[in-house]
């Protein structure tokens, strides 16, 4: 291959650096308004009263908006449409928007809001899962399963309980993992304008223009033919864009009242108030391990605190089970999970949407586990490895599985044998593992379209143009469609031009999550390119007299031998023969074996797999943590640009070493007596606290190349999957560096302080939680494994698309 | 983004000049240097001065000889090798080299003091009904307290209290110098005795060995969540805590104990437990306050054992990820 595997420049490289890349808040157009919006100072309370009109008579304001000029609610998920653009009447958490202003400037509009006149009837707050749990009043949502418990479910794959009883080991640990968030260093914001012909464009930092593209068409309630959404290059998304947001409605909203465009750009203690970050995660493990060192069952339940509305929420929470199985041989699996509403800002998807939680969790009892047993962490996980071209528990399709490789990889470089448990004290390493989707096999609403679809277009300069709706976060999206293209044409990427994210111009694509746009994007890109390359080919066979099939696209070149034309020579003869050349190309991932209700989530294309070593200090006096090296390998199937990969790996590495050692979104409850408040704690990029530059190890970094059929030349993803193993990797490095276990992160040295305390005390040496509340989860969704006779469906009915 | 309130903007060529304009503004004005703690805390809304007065342009301010200028920027601080060690480790840990070159060392001695109920924006006090220090009337940090706890947060006052440092505070009536320890009150709004007519212009800064601890969570941006500085003057270690009160101070009990002492490992070890019993941290900062507590006294102990000679480099690439030139 010419240009896959090659290390690139990639293709907008040049306008980054040069800072010419057009970010949603460089869009600035004539006659541009300027908008802010009021936001709930409570984190519960009903909407007496609205009293808008000093704003409205404050020089320079335009409009204002407020919730009963939004009928229409929304929400990313069909089944938790429950968001309004701006509150009718019931703020749900501090930053819940109620009023927006739009005026000539950004400071009038700041201005105005504190004119206008909010009357609240302050309700009691849920503050924690405990809470939502105890409390079914004050109701968030009347749409909830039941009180405050948003959703619950419940599965089993042949029945685990039974096996972990007859094991020869029985495990039960708890783990909690903190909510955190995205961090993009850009702020959300949209531009949003009527064209010449009074229909509206909105340019937004978003993930998923599609999405939003069909929430505006609901909440405006106006054809989607009429609304065109662009995704403007995103300053950093990692799931914080994923979501449709208030102010891009309300911005959609004033410029149709208006017929002038608007502009919003949330300052930083908004994009906290947004949120839609890492749900905190409660876990009980209970796993049965048989003496050789294989897993005979596991029974995890999960406790999803979800804040105060929807989002992805459904799906974050089947995520805390559905990739348990992905990795190890686990012959039965139970799985039960409820989130709850409190009222805090929504929780959604960050990067590893819902399984990085419970990856902590189980990649640290395997930890434990492997020192019961007296194996080596390394060789317990090798002795159970999922096989190539199987069946999970969970009815998941694995294809391929480099996961082995990672393993030896990543143990051989770190000379894990000779240094584990060896390094003396206060020094120590950490191993653990992790596997992460190729795109979710179904999209979020239920149609049997393409998930991504491309179009190309070729003209006779030889120009190529390719079009498609995946939008590019930073990850590289675009290079990785122009890289797919010009292996196929036999060109050189820079020689594609590509045209994405606009939903006025480009096929749908579904969006930048769920790792999907490689594999989606990518196999939608060779399906047109492919039939681009038959009519050159053909073409150009006439010409050099040969056999189409016998023709290299290489170097910019058609070619047999020494007969040769250049690509435009060949675009030429090909437009002659055919006209004008253009041709499309779609993706729909294959229909996954499960059947039963819930099943719709954790299928994928592929699976990604990667494995990590993380060497700890440890000071004894203080409990200061330094992590001087870490070593990950990524089965990343086949890698496009190793430049943009290995970019990947080391920005995962960075964004889990800080969720493991500092990052935390958490709130204060403020004495009741005297306030009803529940605070963000820190809303501030200074205060919330992520790791430097100063405080990132040295990252040695492999790629493990093992194709997966299903991909594009094999590529499966990478933006995701290299977060997973970092986080439980810490937490084993501690371990093996003072023997003190923090079953929680973040993993601050007051909780090593106080592990090692207890230890010095003859006590059990670990920090993290005790109490694992009583939820009610119902009865299981019975679905037998493959090998005990299953179909892959539920004794009671095929629903399995239902849910997400 | 957040944006500023309105405000005239004087910039006075001279300091009588400047001092007049105090004088006639009193507590409306506010002098800005390098504006990076005042600007923020504008767009917060923690204070919103009628008149912000420049002392950029002040030849005084800017003297960087024998005498230090109020205006010479942490910066200059770092890179001026006359100056001692523990003051320019101090400027070299403030904030990121950015704001070091903005910012000033007058503007740290008279950075206000951090409290993460207050260093908030001002919907978020809204929501608490504010606090104390702005706007409200209660400390959130401690509900029963009449005083505000908020929090000492500069790097460069303790490094220059244990070297002894003096400073001169110029206004339209008159002039003073005063000890350095002299500024401060343990009071988190009124946390300085400069009077709001008065501008502080320069240093005096005693040469000796010394040096400066910070504890906080990563290796740039934070505020010190502990100060240790440590000075060896007329052969007796002396002490100052940052960031553990609403004033750094010099550890009276503890100096008083290592007068005339060498610095064996039980004394290092007395003098941590002493310094470390004056150390009160608040739950409004970064980090397990009790943790802070607890660390304290290792820290001393890092302070005293660098000043009498062991190599302490290790210690501080692992813990403060800070290497001094």
């Amino acid at each position: 291959m010419k240009v896959i595997g090659k290390p690139r420049r990639r293709v907008d490289g040049r306008a980054k650096v040069t800072g010419l890349t057009r970010f949603a808040d460089d869009v600035v157009l004539p006659r541009m308004l300027h908008m802010k919006m009021l936001r709930s100072p409570h984190p519960h309370a009903l909407i007496e009263s609205i009293d808008v009109s000093r704003a409205a008579a404050y020089a320079g304001v335009h409009l204002v908006l407020t919730g009963k000029d939004f009928p229409a609610s929304f929400g990313i998920l069909p089944i938790t449409q429950d968001e309004y653009p701006l509150a009718p009447e019931h703020v749900r958490y501090i930053g819940d928007p109620v009023a927006a202003v739009v005026a000539r400037d950004e400071q009038t509009a700041c201005e105005a809001l504190e004119l206008i006149e909010v009357r609240y009837q302050p309700l009691d707050t849920i503050s924690s899962p405990e809470e939502a749990l105890a409390k079914p009043e004050p109701r968030l949502h009347a749409y909830s399963e039941r009180g405050n418990i948003h959703r619950l479910q419940a599965f089993q794959f042949g029945d685990a309980d039974a096996a972990i009883a007859q094991s020869d080991y029985v495990f039960e640990d708890l783990f909690f993992y903190e909510g955190n968030t995205h961090l993009p260093i850009e702020q959300h914001a949209c531009v949003a304008a009527l064209d010449a012909d009074g229909k509206l464009t909105l340019w937004s930092s978003t993930q998923v223009p599609h999405y939003v593209h069909r929430a505006l068409a609901r909440v405006l309630q106006m054809p989607a033919s009429q609304i065109r959404v662009i995704a403007t290059p995103n300053g950093g998304g990692f799931g914080g864009k994923c979501d449709v947001c208030n102010h891009e409605m309300v911005a959609g909203k004033a410029a149709m009242m208006l017929g002038r465009p608007v502009k919003i750009c949330l300052t930083r203690e908004e994009v906290f108030y947004m949120h839609r970050g890492r749900h905190p995660v409660l876990m009980k493990f209970r796993t049965g391990v048989s003496k050789d060192g294989k897993l005979t069952g596991m029974h995890l339940q999960t406790l999803v605190d979800g804040g105060a509305y929807g989002s992805y929420g459904v799906a974050s929470t089947f995520y805390t089970g559905a990739l348990q199985t992905v990795t190890y041989e686990l012959p039965r699996y139970q799985f039960e999970a409820a989130r709850v509403f409190t009222n805090k800002p929504p929780c959604g998807p960050k990067r590893g949407h819902g399984t990085p939680q419970p990856r902590f969790g189980q990649e640290i009892q395997l930890d434990k586990i492997a020192e019961r047993l007296g194996k080596d962490p390394a060789e317990l996980r090798l002795g159970m490895l999922v096989k190539p071209n199987s069946l999970t528990a969970n009815w998941l399709k694995i294809g391929s599985i480099g996961l082995e490789q990672c393993i030896r990889t990543v143990v051989e470089r770190s000379d894990w044998k000779q240094r584990f448990r060896k390094m003396g004290p206060g020094r120590g390493l950490g191993l653990a593992c992790g596997s992460y989707l190729c795109g979710a096999g179904l999209p979020i609403y239920w149609n049997k379209m393409p998930q991504s679809g491309v179009q190309m277009l070729l003209d006779r300069s030889g120009q190529i143009t390719v079009f498609c709706g995946a939008t590019e976060i930073g990850q590289g999206s675009d290079d990785v469609l122009a890289a797919i293209v010009a292996e196929v044409l036999g060109v050189d990427p820079q020689e594609v031009r590509c045209i994405t994210g606009d939903t006025g111009i480009t096929p749908v694509d579904l969006g930048s999550y769920s790792s999907r746009v490689t594999v989606m994007m990518g196999n939608a890109a060779i399906h047109a390119a492919e039939k681009l390359k038959a009519m050159l080919a053909e073409a150009a066979a006439e010409e050099l007299e040969v056999v189409p099939d016998r023709l290299q696209f290489a170097n910019g070149h058609v070619s047999f031998d020494a007969r040769s034309l250049t690509f435009a020579e060949a675009v030429v003869l090909a437009e002659v023969k055919f006209g004008t050349l253009g041709a499309v190309g779609s993706y729909s991932p294959p229909r996954a074996p499960g059947r039963y209700k819930g099943a719709g989530v954790g299928p994928s294309p592929a699976y990604s797999y990667s494995a990590c070593v993380v060497e700890a200090e440890v000071d004894a006096a203080t409990g200061w943590i330094r992590i001087p090296k870490i070593w990950i390998a990524h089965d990343i199937g086949r890698t496009i640009n190793p430049v943009l990969a290995r970019g990947q790996v080391e920005g995962s590495v960075y964004m889990g070493l800080s969720e493991a050692l500092m990052e935390e979104q958490v709130f204060r409850r403020l004495p009741a007596k005297l306030s009803r408040a529940l605070v963000h704690k820190f809303p501030s990029l200074l205060e919330y606290k992520s790791i430097t530059s100063l405080d990132m190890p040295e990252v040695d970094t492999v790629l493990i190349e093992d194709p997966d059929p299903n991909c594009p030349f094999g590529a499966k993803e990478v933006g995701q999957g290299p977060l997973l193993p970092v986080m439980p990797a810490v937490a084993n490095a501690i371990y093996d560096a003072v023997g003190v276990r923090i079953d929680e992160l973040p993993i601050t040295p007051d909780k090593v302080m106080r592990a090692l305390e207890l230890k010095a005390a003859g006590k059990p040496a670990r920090v993290g939680p005790e109490h694992f509340p009583a939820v009610p989860y119902p009865a299981p969704i019975v679905v037998p494994p493959p090998w005990e006779g299953g179909d892959g469906k539920e004794a009671k009915r095929d629903d399995a698309a239902a849910v997400v | 983004m957040m944006r500023l309130p309105w405000f005239e903007y004087r910039a006075p060529e001279t300091l009588a000049e400047a001092a007049q304009i105090l004088a006639g503004e009193g507590a409306n004005a506010a002098l800005i240097a390098g504006g990076t703690d005042l600007l923020p805390n504008m767009k917060r809304r923690q204070m919103a001065p009628r008149v912000l007065v420049s002392v950029r342009q002040i030849p005084e301010l800017r003297r960087n000889g024998s005498v230090l200028g109020a205006g010479v920027t942490l910066t200059e601080i770092v890179h001026k090798p006359a100056l001692p060690l523990g003051l320019r480790q101090a400027a070299a840990q403030v904030a990121t080299v950015h704001l070091r070159n903005m910012g000033t060392i007058g503007g740290n001695l008279c950075l206000d003091t951090r409290c993460n109920y207050y260093n908030q924006n001002y919907e978020w006090r809204k929501a608490i009904d504010f606090c104390l220090k702005k706007d409200g009337d209660i400390c959130w940090v401690a509900t029963a307290s009449k005083r505000c706890v908020a929090m000492s947060s500069t790097d460069c006052a303790p490094a220059l209290l244990a070297l002894g440092a003096r400073v001169r505070l110029v206004s339209a009536t008159g002039e003073r110098e005063i000890a350095l320890e002299d500024l401060y009150n343990n009071d988190g709004i009124d946390y300085l005795r400069r009077r709001p007519d008065e501008i502080l212009t320069e240093l005096s800064v005693p040469s000796a060995p010394s040096n400066y601890w910070k504890l906080r969570r990563r290796g740039a941006f934070d505020f010190p969540v502990l100060g240790v500085a440590a000075a060896l003057i007329d052969g007796s270690a002396r002490l100052a805590l940052g960031a553990v009160a609403s004033r750094p101070f010099l550890v009276d009990r503890a100096n008083d104990f290592l007068r005339g002492k060498a610095l064996s490992d039980e004394v290092i070890e007395e003098a941590g437990r002493l310094a470390a019993s004056r150390a009160k941290p608040m739950d409004n900062a970064d980090l397990d306050l009790y943790w802070r507590k607890d660390v304290s006294a290792a820290f001393v102990g890092y302070a005293l054992r660098e000043l009498r000679g062991d190599d302490m480099r290790e210690t501080r690439r692992r813990i403060t990820r800070y290497q001094p030139a």
